[in-house]
C-alpha cells in the first residue's frame, strides 16, 4: 500500500484530535483528544519506519533501518503515560474543588 | 553526561529525603548541597573528567557552550533555592518533593543543552514540562492554582503533540532522527521537511511563550504560586531557549528560508503583545508575566546569531534576566497582595528593599550600569552583525522604551505615592540575600566579560 494512504489517515486522525481540543469543553474529553493526536503520530512513525525498512531491504536483506522510529513510539507511549498520571491527578484535584470538569468554569484568572 | 546522571540521582535522593529527614531547613540544605555537587560534577566534565562515561551513539554531544550553560543553570537554581527555601516549604506539606522536581527539571535542562537527536529533544522537553505542571498545581486548595495547572497541562500536551508531528515529518523526509542536516538538494520530500521545521518551530515558540502561542502564559504564571512562577519564568524558560537555539541556529541554519521568514514576525508580535499589554495591567504579578513575554522577544534575537554576540548575548541575557526576575518575584512573594497599591510607600518603611527592587526593575528595563543594558546591547548587536535589517532594531528599541514606562510605574508607586505597604513579615537576612543578587546584577552590568571568559578557556 502506498505511504500516502497512511499519511492521509494519520493527518485525519490528528486533525480530529485538534478539532476536539479546540471545541470540546469537558476536560477529560479534551485530554482524550490529545491522546488521539499522540496516537496519530505513533501510527505515522510506524508507517514511515516500515517504508524506510522496505527501501533498505532491497539493498541489504539484513538491514535494521527504520528501527529507531519504532523505538521512538515506545518513548512516546511512556511519556504519554507519565502525562496521564499527572494530568488525571490535576483533573481530580480540580473536581474536588469545583465538582465539575467543565473547562468553561476556568475563567477566574481573566480579571 | 555527568550532569544528567547526577541530577537524576539527586532527584531520587530528595524523594527519599522527603520521608526520612524531618525538618524543612534540613531538606533545603540537602538540596543546596546536592546542587553544589551537581555543579562540581558538571565542572569536572568541563575539564574532561567523567564520572560515568556512556556511549550515547551520537544522541548527545557535549559542547563547551552547553556545559557552561548547565553551570549557569545550576548557579541560578542555587540562588533561587537559597532565597526562596522558606517560601517553598510553606506550600503543601512536603517541601522535599518540590526540590526533587527541581532536580528532575535540571536533568531535562541538561539534556536540552546537549541533545543531538530529535528523540532527546522530545525527552528533554517532556522532562522539563511535566514537573512544571505539578509545580503549577501545587497549591491544591487554591482555585487559581487549579485553573492554571489544568490550562497549562492541556495546552502543554497539545503543543507536545504538534512537536511530535513535526519530528515525524522530519523523519519521514530524511529517514533519520539525527540532527545532522541533510543536503537540501537531495531531499525528495522537501515539502514535508519544511512542514516539519515549521511545526517544531511553533511548538518551541509555545514552550518559550513567544507571541502567537503565548496565550497560556499570563493565566499560568498568574495562577501558579509566586515562588514557582519565579522558577518557571526564569530557568525553565531559559532552558527552552537554549534548546531552540541548539536546534535552529546550530543544526537547521541551512534551511533558514523556511523558518527565517516567520522569525521576524514572531519577534515583533512578541514584543508588541508583551509590552503593550503589560502597560494596562493592574496586578504587579500579571505585569511581570507580560514583561516576561516581552523579554522572550528580545531573547529570540539570539536566533539571528552568526557571531559570538549571539552566543555570549543569550548567556548574559539568561543570567541577568533570571537574576532580576528571581529578585523581583522574591519581593512579590512577601507582599500580601499583588496589586500596585500594595507597593505604595514601600520606600518609607523599607528603604533598602525598595532600592533593591528598583535595581531589579532597572535591569529588566535595560538601564545602564545594571546588567540588563549589556544584555540588550549584545542581542541587538547580534542582529546588526547578522545583517537582518535595521527596522527590527528600531522596533525593538521602541518597545524597550515602552517597557520603561510600566517598570517605572512600580518604582513611582514605591517612592512617590504615600501609603502603608501591604508587606508581610520580613527578616533582615532576606533583604541581604536580595542585596547579593542586586550586587551580582550591577557587577555583570559593569564587567559583562566576567561571564564569557569561562566560555573559551
Amino acid at each position: 500500500m502506498p505511504i500516502q494512504y497512511y499519511i492521509y489517515l494519520c493527518l485525519a486522525l490528528f486533525s480530529i484530535g485538534v478539532i476536539g481540543v479546540l471545541t470540546r469543553r469537558n476536560a477529560i474529553v479534551v485530554f482524550m483528544c490529545i491522546e488521539l493526536m499522540l496516537n496519530a503520530v505513533n501510527l505515522l512513525l510506524v508507517a514511515f519506519s516500515k517504508m524506510f525498512h522496505g527501501y533498505a531491504l532491497v539493498q541489504n536483506a539484513t538491514s535494521t533501518t527504520g528501527i529507531d522510529a519504532q523505538i521512538f513510539v515506545f518513548f512516546i507511549m511512556v511519556v504519554a503515560a507519565a502525562e496521564v498520571s499527572v494530568g488525571l491527578a490535576i483533573i481530580v484535584m480540580m473536581y474536588r474543588n469545583t465538582h465539575s470538569v467543565d473547562i468553561n468554569f476556568l475563567n477566574r484568572l481573566k480579571n | 553526561m555527568n550532569a544528567i546522571i547526577v541530577s537524576a540521582f539527586f532527584g531520587v535522593v530528595m524523594m527519599f529525603a522527603s520521608w526520612s529527614i524531618k525538618g524543612e531547613n534540613k531538606q533545603k540544605n540537602i538540596a543546596l548541597i546536592g546542587l553544589f555537587l551537581l555543579f562540581l560534577a558538571n565542572l569536572a566534565q568541563l575539564n574532561g573528567w567523567y564520572v560515568v562515561d556512556v556511549d550515547t551513539k551520537n544522541m548527545l554531544s557535549f559542547s563547551r557552550f552547553g556545559l557552561y550553560t548547565n553551570t549557569l543553570f545550576y548557579c541560578l537554581t542555587f540562588i533561587y533555592i537559597w532565597i526562596n527555601g522558606e517560601e517553598i516549604s510553606k506550600i503543601g506539606n512536603h517541601a522535599a518533593d518540590f526540590y526533587a522536581l527541581f532536580f528532575f527539571m535540571l536533568c531535562g535542562a541538561s539534556i536540552l543543552t546537549s541533545f543531538d537527536n530529535l528523540l532527546m529533544l522530545f525527552i528533554g522537553i517532556e522532562i522539563l514540562s511535566i514537573p512544571l505542571y505539578i509545580l503549577t498545581g501545587s497549591d491544591k486548595k487554591s482555585l487559581f492554582s487549579n485553573e492554571a495547572a489544568i490550562k497549562y497541562f492541556l495546552m502543554g500536551s497539545f503543543s507536545t503533540g504538534i512537536l511530535l508531528l513535526g519530528i515525524t515529518f522530519i523523519y519521514g523526509a530524511t529517514g533519520s532522527f539525527n540532527l545532522i542536516p541533510p543536503d537540501p538538494s537531495i531531499l525528495n520530500e522537501q515539502f514535508m521537511f519544511s512542514a516539519g521545521l515549521i511545526l517544531i518551530f511553533a511548538a518551541m515558540n509555545f514552550k518559550v511563550s513567544a507571541a502567537p502561542f503565548h496565550f497560556w502564559t499570563p493565566d499560568v504564571y498568574d495562577g501558579a504560586p509566586t515562588v514557582f512562577t519565579s522558577f518557571m519564568a526564569t530557568i525553565a524558560k531559559s532552558a527552552g531557549f537554549i534548546a531552540f537555539i541548539n536546534i535552529y541556529l546550530v543544526q537547521y541554519k541551512p534551511f533558514e528560508k523556511t523558518w527565517g521568514i516567520i522569525l521576524p514576525l514572531v519577534i515583533v508580535s512578541t514584543l508588541m503583545v508583551g509590552n503593550v499589554t503589560a502597560v494596562f495591567q493592574r496586578s504587579v504579578k500579571r505585569m511581570l508575566t507580560y514583561s516576561s513575554i516581552a523579554q522572550a522577544g528580545f531573547m529570540l534575537f539570539a536566533l539571528y546569531g552568526t557571531s559570538n554576540f549571539a552566543n555570549e548575548g543569550i548567556l548574559l541575557y539568561i543570567v541577568v534576566y533570571s537574576l532580576a526576575s528571581i529578585g523581583i518575584f522574591a519581593v512579590l512573594v512577601k507582599m500580601k497582595e499583588n496589586s500596585f497599591e500594595a507597593f505604595h510607600g514601600l520606600a518609607k518603611s523599607h528603604p533598602l528593599l525598595a532600592f533593591l527592587t528598583t535595581v531589579f526593575l532597572c535591569s529588566l528595563a535595560g538601564i545602564p550600569i545594571t546588567g540588563g543594558f549589556f544584555a540588550k546591547y549584545y542581542m541587538i548587536n547580534a542582529v546588526l552583525v547578522a545583517g537582518a535589517g535595521i527596522w527590527l532594531v528600531v522596533v525593538a528599541m521602541i518597545f524597550a522604551s515602552i517597557s520603561v514606562y510600566y517598570y517605572f510605574k512600580l518604582i513611582q508607586a514605591m517612592y512617590f505615592i504615600p501609603g502603608t505597604p501591604a508587606i508581610g513579615e520580613l527578616d533582615k537576612t532576606y533583604t541581604y540575600k536580595l542585596a547579593v543578587i542586586a550586587i551580582l546584577i550591577v557587577v555583570l552590568g559593569v564587567f559583562p566579560n566576567l561571564l564569557f571568559n569561562y566560555l573559551y578557556f
